[in-house]
């Protein structure tokens, strides 16, 4: 109980080790609830732009329910209830009156699983700036293009855009979902563990993909992969359940800190494998 | 003693097994018979007259053109009444409200709707169609109070079909700022529209073999010419179905057969598009 107690204290030391340049999205004393559950509690934190911040912990411990809260997804819950202050670009999200659809062009989500849409490569791709009014046939095959070619896909697949986006491997399903998501020119893009359904080499292919895009776009990615986070993050957050099964955030800071000098015991022995 | 006793029971349960075999046969056993005799008896008035020409000396000679118009007409009037409203139901059930204790009332309204008789849809009709909206005794009038008791079903099917739409796909649109409706209209109701259109395809086989209803808003046994405009009256495979048989002296049995036949061949024609759309979308 006390551990706990002091755990949340940490934390809140630690929000204070804050990222280089400007907050992209900032949480404050964030509480999420799934009725009577308490899912995430207490939790602050800054992340800055153009940055990858990793979210890591046990599985439960509300990594997805964290990354969730920032482009407003767990509105899709209907048991889903939140305290707290979550901001992008300085604007509380959860203000009245916010529009839930542009914020979610500007911050994108990759999911787990691909999910890629039944219908062509090229739609795929267009499906979102088509639905955002671009119609000229000229503009939105630059679109398919560029996005393809920053996904790291397009050498691939572009013999084949009239192909069914299910008809493409796993790891390129999941590139393709990932130029989905920057066809629409988002600033943020948050992926909820986009390599867990892939091979190594898949896996590798995205990783570099996401230092790729992280010179211009904000990313948060939650992995259970740990050499992951080591490999691609600039910060990692990490994440675990006390006593109440809440998810806490224990420890966040520098990705090269965390995984050399965390100073939180329970980050060690998650780091080096003892539990979780 | 034991081996004995193992014997006895692969006796018993073979006994059950034939058992229940013999009760599944049962079951299409009524379903050939009924189709063999029905081609049997009504075979020889199948000809191009009986199916082009007007019927004529009270349906004893000639052919049932205007009942088979008429059924088609009604058919495609039901279902352009009670496949829009059944969408945009099914869409507002699923997409749109959360379990409360509107949506409780709402299935169960749909459920008993489902359980009326379909002569009190036929009174319901008579009443608000045909008096009520001043449209008379007519096709139009037919087509909504067949589409009204078609709408049970049309919901349902949409309902469910709707539901029955991956998350993940409508997450991936919402994720990249998709706004909910267009997510509906172009993600949920392309990939849910193979098991609408199957719930519409057989709503309408059902409307087509309607005859109470019918009787009651403006099927007639004999009209003179085709029927062109929605407010006329008009004839139908069911209803006249009904009046040779049981009203008309002296009816030719294959004749009888004959118009059961073309009823029937149109129901299942129509129950295998349905079973078409199916197996297609599921192979999809
Ligand atoms: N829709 C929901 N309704 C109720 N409880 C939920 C819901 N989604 C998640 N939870 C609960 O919230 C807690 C955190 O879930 P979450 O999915 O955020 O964990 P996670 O860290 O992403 O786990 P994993 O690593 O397995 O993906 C879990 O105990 C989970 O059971
Ligand atoms: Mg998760």
């Amino acid at each position: 109980m006390n551990q706990v107690s002091m755990v949340t204290v940490n934390n809140k030391n630690n929000a204070n080790v804050q990222p280089e340049g400007e907050a992209r999205l900032r949480m404050e004393n964030v509480n999420l609830y799934y009725g009577e559950f308490h899912a995430v509690k207490d939790i602050s934190l800054d992340i800055s732009s153009s940055s990858i911040t990793a979210i890591i912990g046990p599985s439960g411990c509300g990594k997805s329910s964290l990354l969730r809260l920032f482009n407003r997804m767990n509105d899709l819950i209907p048991s889903a209830r939140i305290e707290g202050l979550v901001e992008f670009d300085g604007v509380d999200i959860y203000q009245p009156g916010i529009d839930v659809v542009e914020l979610r062009k500007r911050v994108g989500m990759v999911f787990q699983k691909p999910n890629p849409f039944p219908m062509s490569i090229y739609d795929n791709v267009c499906f979102g700036p088509r639905r955002h009014g671009i119609r000229n046939k000229r503009a939105l095959d630059d679109i398919v293009e560029k996005s393809l070619i920053q996904a790291a896909l397009w050498d691939e697949v572009k013999d084949k855009l009239d192909q069914s986006g299910l008809s493409i491997s796993g790891g390129q399903q999941q590139r393709l979902c990932i130029a989905r998501v920057l066809a629409v020119e988002p600033e943020v893009i948050l992926m909820d563990e986009p390599c867990s359904a892939l091979d190594p080499i898949a896996t590798l292919k995205i990783e570099d993909l996401m230092r790729t895009l992280s010179a211009s776009y904000t990313i948060v990615i939650v992995t259970h992969n740990m050499q992951q986070a080591a490999r691609v993050s600039d910060m990692t957050a990490f994440l675990m359940v006390g006593d109440d099964r809440a998810g806490m955030l224990v420890e966040y800071g520098q990705t090269s800190e965390i995984f050399t000098n965390p100073k939180n015991k329970k980050t060690e022995d998650y780091i080096t494998g003892r539990f979780g | 003693m034991e081996i004995k006793n193992i014997k006895s029971r692969y006796l018993t349960q073979r006994v059950a097994i034939v058992i229940l075999a013999v009760s599944a046969l049962l079951v299409i056993i009524p379903v050939i018979g009924i189709i063999i005799y029905m081609i049997a008896n009504g075979y020889s008035s199948l000809n191009w007259e009986f199916l082009t020409a007007s019927p004529a000396q009270a349906g004893k000679a000639g052919g049932i053109l205007p009942a088979i118009l008429g059924t088609v007409y009604l058919m495609l009037g039901t279902i352009l009444f009670a496949l829009p409203v059944g969408i945009m139901a099914g869409v507002y059930l699923s997409e749109y409200t959360r379990a409360n204790w509107l949506t409780r009332l709402i299935n169960m309204a749909i459920i008993n709707l489902a359980g009326v008789p379909s002569i009190v849809f036929g009174l319901f009709g008579l009443a608000v169609f045909v008096l009520g909206l001043n449209l008379g005794m007519s096709l139009l009038a037919a087509s909504l109070t067949l589409a009204a008791q078609a709408l049970a079903m049309t919901i349902t099917t949409s309902r469910e079909a709707i539901i029955a739409v991956p998350k993940e796909y409508r997450e991936g649109s919402l994720a990249i700022g998709v706004s909910k409706w267009q997510t509906i209209r172009h993600i949920v109701l392309p990939q849910a529209s193979p098991g609408i259109l199957t719930g519409a395809i057989l709503a309408m086989s059902r409307a087509a073999g309607e005859t109470a209803p019918i009787i009651v808003v403006g099927a007639a046994f004999l009209v003179g010419g085709l029927p062109v405009s929605p407010f006329d009256r008009f004839m139908a495979l069911p209803y006249h179905l009904y009046t040779v048989s049981a009203h008309i002296p002296g009816m030719p049995g294959e004749i009888k057969w004959g118009v059961a036949l073309v009823l029937i061949a149109m129901v299942l024609f129509f129950n295998m598009l349905a079973g078409i759309v199916r197996i297609k979308a599921r192979k999809r």
